[in-house]
């Protein structure tokens, strides 16, 4: 390698302001323009970002005890259902997660008004929450029955927990059906009537670190308007999916699980989302920062919406059945521009991630690092890559009295 | 000559009146109908464009409004609340007029109220519940 710039270094000159950071869209050019080395030499900090729903979101809330004491039991905020199959006043509380009341897909397609993602962004925003729980009783935890409020401020603690966010590259959903389909990837019109997609392309993390040569456990984020860390690699991660030569996947591949102090973030980056006739989900902010370590690292942020694909996925019958292939490949340059051409057939496409607000994410990072408030962190672990050999697993299913090998 | 979209509310016992009929034959207006339903209440809300000489229009208002119906601004039927938004921009392709549409290259989501039919299809699409509408109209069905 011709450049040769460690994270300490980098952070040496974050800290005296002097640090030259640039948004994943603005290096394009320059790299363009200079080379990968010229602009490794030049450029310190890549900033990336994403803003889309992200189901698997949560966060783990302590509530504190209340006099006499409660092994939270059943317990609902604001209705919605939070888990208490941990410790007394611990709870998690799931993006996705409804009131046992909601008419779900009774008259489909459903509304799914007010979920988890809901109350995270209410309880974000410093609203109240109101509080249903009850309990067996034990001698330790007497009390059977509370109802009360809080807010964000007066609970010890609220970590956002999200299994899995910031999927490398994702599905275009279309429906060959005659019917219309409510799905996760939106509402899709009957024979391909539009496709949709939900990546930020080359804004999104891990487009601009394909390989996670960088990106790895305890990595300082932007998450949900405050500061996060990656916690380990997210679930379903698929390193060793296809990839093309310059070693973007051509699917759903890498994932992050993502933590950090709920406390310090944004309403505005953490919004509760309602699918019609799917469910109810988060739309999470999350920007990633990319040390420029060498020219190599420099030639995987230069990537352009151009040279990333993604397939073409029928969501009324293929993706459903977990039918194998696709419709065939399409650029996000293409993706962006309003339509594509599937089998022949000109369709109008929209995205259900915001590329302007991945934009104001990574320019929000930028600002912070130049700034000198933000520095960079060295990995403790490095996640799986595509040299893993990980496979993704179905489901076994089987006849769970007689074991394996029977149905 | 005058073009003017407008939404008109019918109490139970005028909605089985011709009164499309009587827009055209006695004010001689174009009648350009965008929706129609009837609650079960039995009242009725016609959203239509007319167009017609600037007199014969404001004529057929006074008689609509002797008719005792309710007569409103279409275009501010419909509103997109521009601090709910995030610019996703799943709106745009189930949006059959194009009064949601994304401005490239910002990426970002406008909406033209001179476009929109009140169709009401984004009200339920719109995943971040950013497009509302009017009280009475949500008191509707
Ligand atoms: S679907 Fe809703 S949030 Fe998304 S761009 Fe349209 S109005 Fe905005
Ligand atoms: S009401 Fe219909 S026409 Fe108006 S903005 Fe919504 S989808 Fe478009």
């Amino acid at each position: 390698m011709k450049v040769n710039r460690s994270i300490e270094e980098i952070n040496r000159k974050i800290k005296s302001g002097k640090a030259v950071v640039l948004t994943a869209e603005e290096i394009i050019g320059v790299v363009e323009e200079k080379g990968t080395v010229k602009a490794a030499e030049e450029v310190d900090v890549v900033t990336t970002g994403t803003f889309g729903p992200m189901c698997s979101s949560g966060v783990f809330l302590n509530l504190g005890h209340p006099q006499p004491r409660i092994k939270l039991g059943e317990v609902y905020l604001n209705d919605v259902a939070a888990y208490a199959g941990i410790a007394a006043v611990d709870l998690y509380l799931g993006a996705t997660a409804l009131p046992p009341t909601d008419p779900t897909n009774l008259k489909h397609p459903g509304d799914f008004i007010y979920g988890g993602g809901h109350v995270i962004e209410d309880l974000v925003a410093g609203k109240e929450i109101r509080l249903e729980a009850s309990s067996y009783g034990t001698d330790c935890y007497p009390l059977k029955k509370i109802e009360t409020s809080f807010r964000l401020d007066e609970i010890n603690e609220a970590v956002l927990y999200n299994p899995r966010n910031a999927y490398q590259n994702y599905n275009v959903a279309v429906n060959l059906g005659d019917k219309t389909i409510y799905t996760y990837m939106g509402i899709l019109k009957p024979k391909m009537g539009n496709a949709n997609y939900s990546s930020a392309g080359q804004l999104s993390p891990l487009f601009n670190d394909p390989l996670l040569k960088t990106i790895g456990m305890g990595t300082r984020i932007f998450l949900g308007g405050g500061i996060g860390y990656v916690a380990w690699h997210g679930t379903q991660h698929n390193p060793s999916a296809s990839r093309d030569q310059k070693g973007l996947p051509e699917g759903p591949a890498a994932t992050l699980a993502l933590t950090g102090d709920l406390k310090q973030m944004q309403p505005r980056w953490l919004r509760g989302l309602s699918y019609l006739g799917y469910g109810a989900t988060m739309q999470v902010g999350v920007g990633i920062p990319i040390p420029i370590l060498n020219e190599e690292i420099m030639g995987y942020c230069a990537v352009r919406d151009e040279d990333i694909k993604a397939p073409v996925v029928d969501y009324e019958k293929g993706y459903p059945q977990r039918e194998s292939g696709n419709l065939g490949l399409v650029s996000y340059a293409d993706l962006k521009s309003g339509s594509i051409s599937v089998q022949g057939k000109k369709v109008p496409t929209a995205s259900l991630s915001s590329y302007a607000g991945a934009r104001e994410i990574a320019a929000t990072l930028k600002e912070w690092i130049a700034k000198g408030h933000f520095t960079l962190t060295e990995p403790a672990i490095k996640l799986p890559s595509a040299d893993a050999g990980i496979s993704l697993k179905p489901m076994p299913q089987r006849d769970p009295d007689k074991g394996e090998g029977t149905l | 000559m005058i073009k003017q979209k407008i939404v008109l509310r019918f109490p139970p016992h005028i909605v089985e009146q011709p009164t499309i009929y009587h827009l055209i034959k006695d004010f001689d207006l174009m009648v350009n109908i965008l929706r129609a339903d009837i609650n079960p209440k039995k009242e009725g809300r016609l959203m239509m464009e007319l167009s017609g000489s600037e007199a014969n229009y404001q004529r057929a208002v006074e008689w609509l409004n002797e008719q005792g119906l309710q007569i409103l601004n279409l275009e501010q039927q419909i509103i997109w609340r521009s601090d709910l938004c995030t610019h996703c921009g799943a709106c745009t392709v189930i949006c059959p007029t194009e009064a949601l549409m994304f401005e490239r290259p910002d990426m970002k989501v406008r909406f033209s109220e001179e476009k929109c039919i009140v169709c009401e299809l984004c009200l339920r699409a719109c995943p971040a519940r950013a497009m509302e509408t009017l009280v009475e109209n949500a008191n509707f069905q």
